[in-house]
C-alpha cells in the first residue's frame, strides 16, 4: 500500500511528463543495448477508429508497453443528462455508440422501466427485438469490414459491408425517419408503429442478408491471409476476461458462456430459439468468427420474431410523457448490445431530472485488457487487436 | 441467490468488526444495496468474490455519486402543556447530514449467473477525506471506471495501481461531475506535446525559435 501515500491530492496536477525521446533499452547484464522507441499512435490515425491514442513503447517491432489515452471526444454526457429530463436524454443516447442507436435506446428505456415499473406491451417487445437484432447485424458487418481494412484489405470488404448495412438503415429510416440517430424507443414502448408493408420489406432484406453472409463467409473465413494474420494473435485467457469485466463477443470468444439475452432474459428473449457461439482460443480469429456466427443466430431470431409478431398497442397506457417523475429510488438495467453489456444506472430523487445517470460503456471497459493482449506482439498486430475489440469513441469518451 | 439480509448476516459472522448497513430501494427494480465501512471494505469484497455460494467474480459497473450536505427534518408528536392544557404538538427536529461521495459497485457472478449485489463505499467528506479503498486488485474491470470516478468526482482510491485522470486533460483541476461544479468562463486549454517538442528543438539548436 505504498502507492497510498504517493497518491496525489484531489485537484492537483497528476500527470507524469510524457517522454517522446528514444529510451535506452536495458539488458540483463546492465549494459545498454539498442533503443526503445516511444510512439504515440493516434489520435489522428485511421486504425484507431476515431480520436483515440495509444502510447506505445517499441523494442524493434515488438510492443513492450502500451497505454491507451482517451477523452478527445468527452462532452460529459452524464452531466448533460442529469441537467435535463428523463425523456430528453433519449435522443442523446443515440450518439453514444452511433452505429447501434437502437440498442442504446433500449438499454436506457429498460433502465427507466426498471425504475418506474412500466411494462411495454407485447408488440413493442417484438419490435424492440427486431430492431435490436437488425442493429447487431449492422454492427457486426461493419466490424468485420473494418477489421479487414485494418489487416490491409483496403476498401473492398468494407464497401461490401456498408452496402448491406445501407439496406438495414433504409428499414430504420422508413420506421423512424432517420438512418442512424433513430430515437425510437420510449419508456414503456416505442415511438411509432411499423409502417404498412415494413415487415415484408424486412423479410426480403433478411433473405438478401443471408445470401450476403454466405458469400462473405466463403471469401473470408478460410482466407489464407486472414487466417495467417489473426490466428494466435492477441490471446485473451478466460480468467482475465472475467476479472477485467470484458463482455460481449470478446468474452465469448475466450470461451465464457455469458450472454445477457440468455442470462437475464430481458424483453422476450426467452421465447426465441437461438444458440450462443463460443470460441476456445480467444484470439483475433475467434473474435472475428464469433461475430460471423452471431450474425447467423441473429438472422434466426429475426425470422422467428417476424413470424410471431402480434398486433396491438405499442406503448404502456400508464406511460406519461408530461410530468414524468419516477419516485425516489434507483435502478440498474443492462442489455446485451452488439459490443457487450450496455448498462444504465439511474438514481431518482423524485424530480423530473435524474439525480444520477451513469452509462456503463462496454467499449471503454473492453479496452482494459488492450495492453495485456498487445504485449509481445508487433505494431501491425496491435492495430488488428484494437480492431477486434470493437470500440466506438462516442461511447468510450461519452 | 440469497437475499441481501442473509448475505449481510453471513458477512457479519465472518467479519465481526464490519459496520454494514442496508439501503432499501423503493423503486420497482427492488435492488437494495449494502454500505460497507472503508476499513473492512476490501476484505468484505474479497469474501464476496471468493465465497462458494456467491462467487461474484464479475464487477459490472462502478459509478460515483455525489451527495451534497443536506438537512433532514423529522417530525415527532410530543405531548406538551400549552397554556396549562395538555396538547399534542408536532416538534420539528433538524439534523444536518454532511456531504459525502460514494462509489457504487454492481457485482454479478458469471460462473453462477446471478446478481446483482450492490456495494456502496462512502468517503468521510467531500474535501480532504475523500478516500475509499480501491477494489481494482480484486476486479481488474474496475480499473478504468475508478480512474473515471477519480477524474470526474474526485474520489481517491487507495491502492489503485494507476490513478490518473482519464477523460479530462492532465492539467485540469476540478471535478466536473460534482453537483456544485461551476463551469469556468474560459478554459485553460490542454498543453499539447507540440510545446515540449518546440522547447527541445530550441535547446538542440541553441538558437531562439520564434513562435
Amino acid at each position: 500500500m505504498s502507492e497510498l501515500l504517493e497518491a496525489p491530492a484531489a485537484g492537483s496536477v497528476t500527470a507524469a511528463p510524457r517522454n517522446y525521446e528514444i529510451l535506452p533499452k536495458p539488458t540483463d547484464d546492465g549494459e545498454v543495448g539498442g533503443d526503445l522507441l516511444e510512439v504515440a499512435m493516434g489520435p489522428h490515425h485511421p486504425s484507431t477508429h476515431g480520436v483515440f491514442r495509444m502510447d506505445v513503447v517499441l523494442d524493434g517491432e515488438q510492443v513492450v508497453k502500451l497505454k491507451p489515452v482517451f477523452g478527445y471526444l468527452h462532452r460529459n454526457h452524464e452531466k448533460i443528462a442529469e441537467n435535463t429530463t428523463y425523456l430528453a436524454s433519449m435522443p442523446y443516447t443515440d450518439r453514444l455508440d452511433y452505429l447501434c442507436s437502437m440498442t442504446n435506446n433500449w438499454a436506457y428505456a429498460l433502465s427507466v422501466e426498471r425504475l418506474t415499473g412500466l411494462q411495454p406491451p407485447e408488440r413493442a417487445e417484438y419490435i424492440r427485438v427486431i430492431t435490436a437484432e437488425l442493429t447487431r447485424l449492422v454492427n457486426h458487418t461493419c466490424l468485420v469490414g473494418f477489421l479487414l481494412q485494418d489487416m490491409g484489405a483496403l476498401g473492398t470488404p468494407l464497401m461490401y459491408a456498408f452496402r448491406e448495412r445501407e439496406i438495414i438503415l433504409d428499414l430504420f429510416e422508413s420506421l423512424t425517419g432517420s438512418r442512424m440517430m433513430c430515437n425510437y424507443m420510449r419508456f414503456g414502448g416505442c415511438r411509432v408503429d411499423l409502417p404498412v408493408g415494413w415487415l415484408d420489406q424486412a423479410r426480403s432484406a433478411l433473405d438478401g442478408y443471408e445470401e450476403f453472409l454466405e458469400t462473405f463467409q466463403k471469401f473470408l473465413t478460410e482466407n489464407e491471409i486472414l487466417v495467417a494474420r489473426s490466428q494466435g494473435i492477441g490471446v485473451l485467457p478466460p480468467e482475465l476476461a472475467i476479472s477485467a469485466s470484458i463482455t460481449g463477443p470478446m468474452l465469448r470468444a475466450s470461451g465464457v458462456n455469458y450472454d445477457l439475452r440468455k442470462v437475464d432474459k430481458y424483453g422476450i428473449y426467452d421465447r426465441f430459439d437461438f444458440r450462443v457461439p463460443l470460441g476456445d482460443h480467444g484470439d483475433v480469429y475467434d473474435r472475428y468468427m464469433i461475430r460471423v456466427l452471431e450474425m447467423q443466430e441473429s438472422v434466426k431470431i429475426l425470422r422467428q420474431a417476424l413470424r410471431d409478431i402480434p398486433g396491438g398497442p405499442i406503448v404502456d397506457p400508464k406511460a406519461k410523457i408530461r410530468g414524468f417523475r419516477p419516485k425516489a429510488g434507483e435502478a440498474y438495467g443492462r442489455i446485451e448490445c452488439p459490443k457487450g453489456e450496455l448498462g444504465f444506472y439511474l438514481i431518482s430523487d423524485g424530480s423530473p431530472n435524474p439525480y444520477r445517470y451513469r452509462v456503463r460503456p462496454p467499449s471503454l471497459i473492453n479496452l482494459t485488457v488492450l495492453e495485456d493482449m498487445c504485449l509481445g506482439q508487433t505494431v501491425a498486430d496491435a492495430v488488428i487487436i484494437l480492431g477486434s475489440v470493437d470500440i466506438v469513441l462516442g461511447e468510450v469518451d461519452r | 441467490m440469497e437475499t441481501l439480509d442473509q448475505i449481510k448476516s453471513r458477512i457479519e459472522g465472518a467479519f465481526p468488526g464490519a459496520a454494514l448497513q442496508i439501503i432499501p430501494n423503493e423503486s420497482a427494480a427492488q435492488q437494495p444495496s449494502l454500505v460497507v465501512d472503508n476499513a473492512s471494505a476490501f476484505a468484505v469484497a474479497r469474501w464476496l468474490r471468493d465465497d462458494p455460494a456467491l462467487r461474484l467474480d464479475y464487477c459490472s459497473n462502478v459509478s460515483g455519486v455525489d451527495w451534497l450536505p443536506a438537512e433532514t427534518t423529522t417530525k415527532t408528536k410530543v405531548k406538551k402543556l400549552v397554556n396549562g392544557v395538555e396538547q399534542e404538538v408536532e416538534e420539528v427536529t433538524k439534523t444536518a447530514r454532511p456531504g459525502y461521495l460514494e462509489a457504487v459497485y454492481h457485482l454479478y457472478s458469471m460462473s453462477l449467473k446471478h446478481g446483482p449485489v450492490i456495494l456502496r463505499l462512502r468517503t468521510l467528506d467531500r474535501a480532504e477525506q475523500n478516500q475509499v479503498p480501491s477494489l481494482t486488485p480484486l476486479w481488474r474491470g474496475a480499473e478504468f471506471q475508478e480512474r473515471e470516478i477519480y477524474d470526474l468526482f474526485g474520489i481517491r482510491f487507495d491502492g489503485h495501481p494507476d490513478l490518473r485522470r482519464i477523460l479530462m486533460w492532465d492539467g485540469f483541476v476540478d471535478h466536473p461531475m460534482r453537483k456544485d461544479y461551476v463551469e469556468p468562463d474560459d478554459y485553460d486549454y490542454e498543453p499539447t506535446p507540440h510545446d515540449e517538442v518546440l522547447e527541445k528543438a530550441q535547446k538542440h539548436q541553441g538558437t531562439e525559435v520564434s513562435a
